[in-house]
């Protein structure tokens, strides 16, 4: 008789202490993540049971909401440069932010013949096409990127004239795709299928012609005291994850 | 703080693009606006319906199929590259092209109202004296519509200041060809330079309430809209 309510018991405190485990984190993710993002938090509710919810955009629209006190845990920015400015403005826990994901820049066309493999440079230099569409570079760090791989070419004031800026990378793309600019620099992520670019054609533009596209992550000062901040931050290092981040054309920091 | 060279550039990029398609407008337009107060042909619900569709529809839908219709792969686009004048996104023509069609129900639809109001009397009256359609048009329904012709301009003027979305989906962000104010601020915010983002801002909510104050003096009726 005794055994009934101890057992009700230790199982009502293990039922509570699993639902006290189960956190919610909302994090707000650069949009050039969102596909390897959408699959990390399913994996992440699937092995620690926390719940991820996360809102998509520019990382400079982010900046402005959180520095006006937008309730978010954990941010992933597409560049360095805004976690740090974040942690200037003491809006982030310090020491928490790492490099998550490693951008791959690619030239690409929607056309499958336009970039013949791996003759994007020469692509470049010779100029024919009308326009060329690249991420605002003030903004977007692969635009930042391709006008770096534009100038170590040489090839910068030839095209400047041609420029078409997207306000960002999905809008880059989408001039690109529609055809309305003939190629343009993009994210591998955008373009990639099964780790290889999967329609028109492209070149990635090896890493040395730019500084590292490195996209960091950081917990923010309301995050500080939610399990579930700090668990995807670590489950974002954890080798599930990592598998996914590859998959989509990033590299990794280590 | 003041206006840099870019935000005098986009402020006369702006201007030129909203008296343009204000002047456009207003030609086009207007026999749409006397055709729907006038007909009584089945068709009048549905073309009021679609001159009506910007007004509900948001900009970066109209803006997404504009992109599609006028890129090399769309009905506009092949029949512009047929004519030997290339794409129109990313030029002031694209823009302009967007702009008429967004700003198409401020336009028509005041227009349309005032001709109704208006009724046939006026026109049977100066048919009766001998004046031809023409005459008619030019020296009985203008003069007497005249309230609806200016908050149709002004109105579509506004309106184009003011969009966004739509420029920001055919554009491109080219300074000096379709980097309009509108754009511009976006870019400010985007870069974090709000000392400009806001000054330029200022100045478009002080512009938007002028135009607005002109407005309802010169035409009180307009209040209704």
């Amino acid at each position: 008789m005794r055994s009934f309510p101890t057992t009700t018991l230790l199982a009502i405190t293990l039922g509570l202490t699993n639902i006290a485990q189960a956190e919610e984190v909302s994090v707000a993710v650069a949009a050039n993540f969102t596909g390897p993002m959408k699959e990390i938090t399913a994996a992440f509710a699937e092995d620690t049971g926390h719940q991820a919810k996360t809102a998509f955009g520019s990382s400079g629209k982010f900046y402005a909401q959180i520095s006006n006190g937008a309730p978010f845990d954990v941010f992933l920015s597409a560049d360095a440069a805004t976690p740090a400015r974040l942690a200037q403005d003491g809006l982030t826990v310090p020491g928490s932010d790492f490099t998550y994901a490693l951008g791959t820049l690619v030239l690409w066309s929607a056309d499958a013949d336009f970039i013949p493999a791996g003759e994007g440079a020469a692509v470049l230099q010779n100029g024919k096409f009308r326009k060329l569409a690249i991420a605002n570079p003030k903004t977007a760090p692969y635009g930042a990127a391709a006008m770096a791989t534009m100038r170590a070419l040489g090839v910068e004031d030839a095209i400047t004239p041609k420029f078409v800026q997207g306000e960002n990378i999905a809008q880059t793309y989408q001039f690109i795709s529609t055809g309305n600019a003939e190629l343009g620099f993009v994210a591998l992520s955008q373009v990639v299928q099964d780790g290889e670019i999967g329609s028109g054609s492209g070149w990635l533009v090896p890493g040395d012609l730019h500084e590292p596209i490195r996209q960091d992550a950081v917990i923010l000062k309301r995050g500080a005291d939610n399990p579930a901040a700090q668990a995807l931050i670590d489950y974002l290092q954890g080798e599930r994850a990592r598998v996914i981040i590859r998959a989509y054309g990033y590299d990794l920091a280590h | 703080m003041g206006f840099s060279d870019a935000d005098l550039q986009a402020i006369w990029l702006t201007v030129r693009l909203a008296s343009s398609s204000t002047v456009l407008l207003l030609i086009i337009g207007t026999p749409i606006a006397w055709w729907l107060a006038r007909t009584r042909s089945r068709l009048q619900g549905p073309v009021g319906a679609v001159v009506a569709l910007p007004l509900v529809l948001p900009p970066t839908v109209l803006g997404f199929y504009l992109l599609l219709a006028m890129g090399p792969h769309g009905p506009v686009g092949q029949f512009t590259q047929a004519l030997g004048i290339g794409l129109l996104p990313f030029t002031f023509w694209g823009l302009l092209v967007a702009s008429v069609l967004s700003s198409m129900p401020f336009v028509v639809q005041p227009i349309q109202n005032a001709i109704e109001a208006l009724g046939e009397r006026p026109l049977e009256v100066a048919a009766t004296l001998g004046a031809g359609p023409w005459d008619r048009f030019f020296t009985v329904v203008v003069p007497l519509a005249k309230p609806g012709f200016l908050t149709a301009a002004i109105l579509s003027f506004a309106h184009t200041v003011g969009e966004f979305g739509v420029v920001l989906m055919i554009g491109g962000n080219i300074p000096g060809a379709t980097r309009v104010v509108s754009v511009q601020i976006y870019d400010y915010v985007e870069v974090m330079d709000y000392d400009q983002a806001f000054w330029l801002a200022g100045s478009m909510v002080i512009f938007s309430f002028l135009i607005l104050l002109a407005l309802y003096t010169l035409n009180p009726q307009a209040r209704r809209f």
